[in-house]
């Protein structure tokens, strides 16, 4: 084994020693890396990969990041889209979406969301209706990262409308860059606009670019889903390039930048726990016995909530025939954190709380962040789902009855 | 961290549940509340004779086993699972625990019968809210050789059925440890009503009662208070944990307007919620636990361990009435046993609230 990795290591060295130049265009480059079979060892061999376990592959990234060489692009949507097209594409949807996707031609969306269908994703009613050998899409769509520069979506949409509703689900891959699709920003209560709202108005999508089959939607996007949980969507280049000089590295860090736009403010909805006691201590609200207890209680909280993931992993890890429902309330707790963090930053505050901008406490950072933590109990599925979870799931009671059985065309929904 | 159990761990817990499972149900709990003593004899010489509850915490040369917080914190989990009624927690624990703080040879001389279980002890602590306010109201007048102390205790653990007492006393300047025969003369010892008759209280009354003074340095009352607190909170997730088992079954049989009433997400959502609280307290004493094993975290774990598995009992205990409805309120069901544990035991040792701003006073420290 170690001789393998060896090997490979050697390889990897090798072939950089050859390609590896700071000067070149940064497509050009990962068009190289991807000729080379290096864009994503883990891939089939038939496509672009190497077939590498997960070990070998981390031994091919070791080795970029000692070289500072940059990878593959497959950040955010577009790393959730691949691994979904890997997983279901036909041959030619997979040579034909795959490549670009590795080189960074083509950014992509996620189009699964809508105002009508939060929580209950397969509620879902934008409508896809064939037409020869076309579909014409109708309906919007919420919560689009990065759909305002996207190439492509990854979209869901209802197909059969007399089929109880996981099953009348068909799944897209969109060209975004038509006139049926219209891309508005989302403007969120923390001033920031790190989403889209998408209109698609009879906008086309060619029948070969249906994924799977027809009705097979909901299937096909859980792959989506439980890829995003894992983390696909982030960046696998994983060169540590923010300080290296070269052309090829600030073509990078502008690609990075746009990608990672979005994100800017999400610290802050954790709360940033990490501020509260040294402010705290520079304010003098420490002197303030109410401060010391509303704080010690946001301690306890982060650091019993890191004790208990850190309890859980280890379970996992020996196999330890004790079950901790641990990993599940980790989502639960960040909610709770992230709300006394906030209850404490305005402890500490005072009157300063009202304040936004310059003026304001840490230039504005903590206004940012009482503005920002009310997204981390509904972002990634809400907390009242998450306790649907945690109490069937865990603690084994009894369902709601429902009401959305039967073709879907009956089943009670929003008024638009 | 690692606060996972060992193979050896589990087999031991396995062990302590399945003895408190026979020996301690609720009939049993309720025979026990109603009586003096407050304990079964058999099952104390059981459980410390067979199965060396009593020693487990306490070293070798003093006729323990020579485990450690880790160990204890599995008896105590499982002893509060089953609401065990006896003198383990002030004789093994809270006396157990402060004999160490004495000096030779009087470690020697006591703690063997404590392991043993043979001597029940009684710590005598004037104080049972803050360590800080210990010694203000008993007294030691220091003679060649013998001392006299006096002043009250208003609420000491099991005293009713101490061969020995431990007393915090203070001699005036610093707070030290003393041993008291309670047949002596001018010793009184009151039976007091407490709200959880599955651990019996009683007052200590000193008047010029003759003691042996067990050492001369000060007894470390912080450091004790901790090992303390983190014993008891492995108390209270353990009934917590009970009560939060018990209300989630009754929940799934417990048909109103034609359906379990564990299915309205009323109630399934508050069933969570407990779960998510139980969690992290239980999390914060098993690292307290670790911290006091190893010296390894965070010095205020206990501190943590102690106020989040006070609120999560209590919460927990709350709940589990009401989520009962009526039934939840009776004399009859269970459930209030567990409850007045948890009211008792929340305040014992230090309220939350106190253990926060200790919490708070450690972290100013560190950072001096």
């Amino acid at each position: 084994m170690r001789d393998d990795h060896d090997a490979i290591a050697a390889e990897v060295d090798a072939w950089l020693d050859e390609h590896w130049r700071v000067d070149r265009p940064l497509v050009e480059w990962r068009r190289k890396l991807v000729d080379g079979g290096w864009a994503a060892p883990d891939w089939p061999k038939e496509y672009f990969g190497r077939g590498f376990d997960a070990a070998q592959t981390a031994v091919v990234h070791d080795v970029f990041r000692r070289r500072g060489a940059i990878g593959a692009a497959q950040q955010g949507p577009a790393g959730l889209a691949a691994h979904t097209i890997l997983a279901h594409g036909n041959d030619a949807q997979k040579r034909r979406y795959l490549r670009p996707i590795l080189t960074g031609e083509h950014t992509w969306c996620q189009l699964f969301s809508e105002p009508g269908s939060g929580s209950d994703l397969a509620g879902l009613t934008t409508k896809a209706e064939r037409d020869g050998d076309r579909y014409v899409v109708n309906g919007q769509k919420v919560w689009n990262t990065s759909a305002h520069h996207a190439h492509y979506g990854i979209l869901l949409a209802r197909t059969d409308w007399d089929v109880p509703k996981h099953q009348g689900i068909s799944y897209f891959l969109i060209d975004m860059r038509q006139p049926g699709v219209e891309v508005r920003p989302l403007k969120q209560m923390n001033g920031h606009a790190s989403f889209n709202e998408v209109f698609l108005t009879d906008a086309v999508v060619p029948a070969e670019d249906r994924l799977g089959n027809e009705g097979e939607g909901w299937r096909i996007a859980n792959t989506t889903l439980s890829a995003e949980r894992q983390g696909f969507a982030r960046d696998r280049s994983g060169g540590a390039v923010q300080h290296l000089e070269g052309p090829i590295y600030d073509e990078y860090r502008a690609e990075l930048a746009i990608a990672l736009e979005p994100y800017t403010w999400y610290p802050q909805r954790t709360g940033r726990v990490d501020l509260a006691l040294p402010r705290a201590r520079e304010t003098g609200a420490l002197g303030d016995p109410h401060v010391r207890q509303e704080l010690a209680r946001l301690l306890c909280l982060k650091r019993a909530a890191d004790l208990a993931a850190a309890r859980a992993a280890e379970q996992r890890r020996t196999g330890s025939n004790e079950v901790i429902p641990a990993g599940s309330i980790g989502k639960l707790t960040a909610s709770l954190i992230a709300r006394q963090a906030a209850h404490v930053h305005t402890l500490i505050s005072g009157c300063d709380a009202m304040l936004a901008g310059p003026d304001a406490p840490m230039d504005g950072l903590i206004a940012e962040i009482l503005l920002s933590v009310p997204a981390i109990s509904i972002a990634g599925g809400t907390d009242e789902i998450q306790k649907n979870i945690i109490s069937e799931r865990v603690l084994g009671l009894p369902r709601e009855p429902r009401f959305d059985d039967g073709p879907f065309r009956n089943v009670p929904r929003n008024v638009k | 961290m690692d606060t996972t159990w060992t193979p050896d761990q589990l087999q031991f817990r396995e062990t302590v549940a399945r003895f408190l499972e026979a020996k301690s149900p609720t009939g049993v709990v309720r025979k026990l509340m109603e009586s003096s003593t407050g304990y079964d004899p058999a099952v104390w010489a059981q459980l410390s004779g067979e199965l060396g509850l009593t020693g487990t915490h306490l070293p070798e040369r003093y006729g323990g086993y020579g485990f450690g917080p880790v160990e204890l914190g599995i008896i105590c989990e499982a002893m509060g699972r089953h609401l065990y009624c006896g003198p383990y927690f002030a004789s093994a624990v809270m006396a157990g625990y402060a004999l160490l703080g004495a000096a030779e040879p009087h470690r020697e001389r006591l703690i063997p019968g404590i392991a043993s279980g043979e001597t029940i002890a009684a710590l005598v602590l004037d104080d049972l809210g803050d360590p800080d306010r210990v010694g203000r109201s008993i007294r030691a007048a220091d003679g060649n050789g013998s001392s006299r102390l006096t002043g009250t205790a208003r609420i000491v653990v099991d005293a009713q059925v101490a061969h020995l007492l431990v007393v915090a006393a203070s001699d005036g300047d610093r707070v030290a440890l003393y041993a008291v025969d309670p047949a002596a003369a001018g010793v009184t010892i009151t039976p007091v009503q407490s709200i959880d008759a599955t651990r019996k209280l009683s007052r200590v009354t000193f008047a010029n009662a003759p003691a042996e003074r067990l050492g001369d340095d000060p007894v470390d009352l912080d450091a004790l208070w901790d090992r303390l607190a983190v014993a008891l909170a492995h108390e209270m997730i353990g009934g917590a944990q009970r009560l939060f088992d018990g209300t989630v079954e009754y929940l799934k049989i417990r048909v109103q307007f034609g359906r379990p009433i564990g299915s309205f997400q009323a109630l399934k959502h508050r069933c969570a919620d407990l779960l998510t609280e139980l969690e992290l307290a239980k999390a914060a004493t098993y690292a307290a636990a670790q911290q006091l094993a190893t010296g390894e975290g965070d010095p205020f774990a206990p501190n943590m361990a102690k106020a989040m598995a006070s609120e999560a009992y209590m919460e927990i205990a709350k709940q589990a009435i009401q989520l009962r409805g009526g039934i939840g309120f009776t004399w009859e069901d269970d459930t209030h046993l567990w409850f007045k544990r948890a009211k008792s035991s929340e305040v014992f040792l230090g309220t939350p609230a106190w253990h926060r701003e200790r919490m708070i006073q450690k972290l100013e420290a560190e950072h001096a």
